[in-house]
């Protein structure tokens, strides 16, 4: 028997999106404040929870076809392979760097490289937690 | 700056992690990762050798300078260690290769090895006593999910102590770690070691010494032993001979490393407990070993007599017994990973688990049963075999050290180790053979592969002494003289 999650649901499209923002704000926001890729991939991943808990797995599945494992894997892979990256300069594995620029819109930006590092974290954190929620609810 | 440091932990997580994306290729997956393993072994040996030539290699990440940034440092005893690792994890993975556990392979086998590997290479090479503790994290997280890869009963039922076991080891790691950065304010190995000889480790500083030695002596099976051999023979046949081979080093090596660089002020509380635990493990091991007749039981146990046995050496606290103790080290990563081969292809051939259930398995498997003796052999300590030099550079040192109960308990458990391995051959391999021609299964030419080459290993270990020693001798000297460690991690570069 399912229960009645109209109000659930309704709420959820629109709390999604706010979430996803403030995820994404969370983690730009992490170079100087608190935040960054694992708090803000957590934020992100809880978007993907309340998904699935208001609607149900196949649901979500069929409208974000994504295999979370490979999400996890991927992002470990762009973390590391950043580190590297450092290798081909000459510096320390893990080495970052970052320079001013004047953007059109933004006007003088600081443009780090610690951003692809952490953008590597936060879809590992997002494959992680997705991952571990969907197998818990597989075994009930 | 050496980069190069950091890739006996890097490139088995990146292999790792590939690797996650050809799931349904098992060919990928078998040979991906040993190739990784054979290049990360290769590597390992290049930076042995520019260790020889300059004593001590550091890499700063991120080029923050120590202590306030992590480093890697790499010394002669750390990567003798990194390369008799690598080396042994070729051949399990050789091994798994050829035994074809599609059920565990399709569940990331390989991965997750690999990813053990990269812990166990990481914990030897930081600089940094949280890094250390991250390291160990790494290690251990793979090896619970190896654990209980599979969901046998027994695996799961042994795969709950294990985990809960270690998860208490590492908050008692991370308490201690927290006491330490509380009294002393770094967590740098060589800064920390500089502090402490200018505070001339005082009774609080000894008291958190002994926390570490609690929670190293869990990881590595001394004394507090009691969740090792349940553990141990739960696994498959590959897996078991890496954990036996690898795992319990690694808790070896943190103790040589604290009690050398760090907490080696009062030798006559700290290291003299370090004596009374290792002839604890020792009997302890050696009642274990005759008494069952289950074969992984005796093989677990064996791992935990040397584990007193290597720390001996750290008791007598002198450069031989030091020396000894690497060497028996080395020699224990090969010879335990070949034991536990050994024993697994045993059960392989036989289907049966103790020792009293088959017999005369010489005639049907020759090569078998003579790589077995050789085993035992080597681990006994006879010449030419590799457990010859360790034990008696073991001996030589704890005798100067006046330490004669502790050489007496040491010889003694040898004898328990040669019993106990002779008591499987005479009983499996001697006598009236119990297979019967059409019945044999038959031995895949890569399973006995691995072992041969590991036999032939520990052979040309015990006879080439004499190229080993320099290499031993330098990672005895650093061990032995801290300011070595403190100047080559600490210096400006």
């Amino acid at each position: 028997m399912r229960e009645n999650d109209v109000i659930l649901q309704t709420v959820s499209k629109v709390a999604v999106f706010i979430i996803l923002t403030f995820g994404v704000y969370l983690f730009l926001a992490g170079h100087h404040n608190p935040g960054g890729g694992f708090i803000g991939g957590l934020t992100l991943s809880s978007a993907f929870v309340l998904l699935y808990l208001a609607f149900d797995v196949e649901t979500v599945n069929a409208g974000i076809p994504l295999d979370y494992k490979m999400v996890a894997a991927t992002g470990v892979l762009i973390a590391i392979f950043t580190g590297m990256g450092a290798l081909l300069f000459d510096s320390a594995f893990l080495s970052q760097t970052f320079a001013y620029f004047d953007l059109p819109i933004f006007g003088k930006t600081e443009l780090a490289t610690v951003v692809l590092f952490e953008s590597g974290i936060a879809l590992g954190v997002v494959g992680v937690v997705v991952t571990i929620i969907i197998s818990i609810s597989e075994d009930v | 700056m050496n980069n190069i440091l950091v890739f006996p932990m890097v490139l088995p997580i990146i292999a790792g992690v590939i690797l996650l994306f050809f799931r349904s290729k098992p060919a990928i997956q078998r040979w991906g990762s040993i190739l990784t393993m054979i290049a990360v072994f290769a590597i390992s040996l290049w930076i042995l050798f520019q260790v020889m030539d300059q004593t001590i290699l550091r890499l700063n990440f991120g080029e923050w300078a120590p202590p306030f940034g992590i480093t890697f440092v790499a010394d002669a005893f750390a990567m003798l260690l990194v390369t008799s690792s690598s080396l042994v994890s070729i051949l399990c993975l050789l091994y798994a290769a050829f035994a074809k556990d599609e059920k565990r392979e399709k569940f990331f086998l390989y991965p997750f090895l690999l990813l053990l590997v990269a812990g166990v290479n990481g914990s030897f090479l930081t600089g940094d006593l949280f890094n250390l503790f991250v390291c160990f994290e790494v290690m251990l997280l793979a090896s619970y999910v190896l654990m209980t890869l599979g969901g046998e009963k027994r695996q799961l039922t042994e795969g709950i102590k294990y985990i809960l076991i270690n998860i208490l080891s590492s908050w008692f790691f991370l308490l201690g770690i927290a006491y330490l950065y509380g009294s002393l304010g770094t967590l740098n190995m060589a800064h920390l070691s500089q502090r402490i000889a200018e505070a001339g480790q005082p009774p609080l500083l000894t008291t958190i010494s002994i926390l570490f030695l609690v929670v190293f002596s869990l990881k590595a099976g001394l004394v507090l032993y009691f969740w090792l051999p349940g553990s141990y023979s739960a696994l498959p046949t590959a897996v078991s001979a890496l954990f036996a081979a690898l795992l319990t080093k690694v808790g070896v090596y943190a103790l040589f490393r604290v009690f050398t660089l760090l907490f080696y002020h009062e030798p006559s509380i700290t290291h003299t407990i370090i004596g009374l635990m290792a002839i604890i493990t020792m009997a302890g091991g050696s009642i274990g070993a005759i008494a069952y007749t289950d074969l992984r039981k005796i093989a677990a146990y064996n791992v935990i007599i040397a584990i007193g046995f290597i720390l001996v050496g750290l008791a007598a606290n002198n450069e031989a017994a030091i020396q000894g103790s690497i060497y028996y080290l080395m020699h224990d990563i090969l010879v335990k990973g070949l034991l536990f081969l050994i024993i697994g292809t045993v059960i392989y051939v036989t289907g049966k688990t103790k020792l009293d259930q088959a017999s005369g398995l010489i005639t049907s498997y020759p090569l078998l049963g003579w790589l077995f003796l050789i085993t035992t052999l080597s681990l006994g300590g006879i010449p030419p075999f590799s457990g010859f030099a360790g034990k008696l550079l073991i001996g030589q040192g704890a005798l100067e050290a006046g330490e004669y109960v502790i050489v007496a308990a040491a010889f003694l458990s040898s004898l328990f180790v040669l019993y106990s391995l002779l008591r499987i051959f005479l009983n499996m391999f001697w006598g009236e053979t119990s297979i019967s021609q059409k019945n044999r299964v038959i031995l895949p030419k890569g399973m006995i592969a691995p072992c041969l080459i590991l036999a032939l290993l520990t052979v040309g270990l015990g006879l080439g002494m004499g190229v080993v020693s320099p290499f031993v001798a330098e990672a005895a000297h650093v061990l032995m003289n801290p300011e070595i460690y403190i100047e080559g991690a600490l210096k400006d570069e």
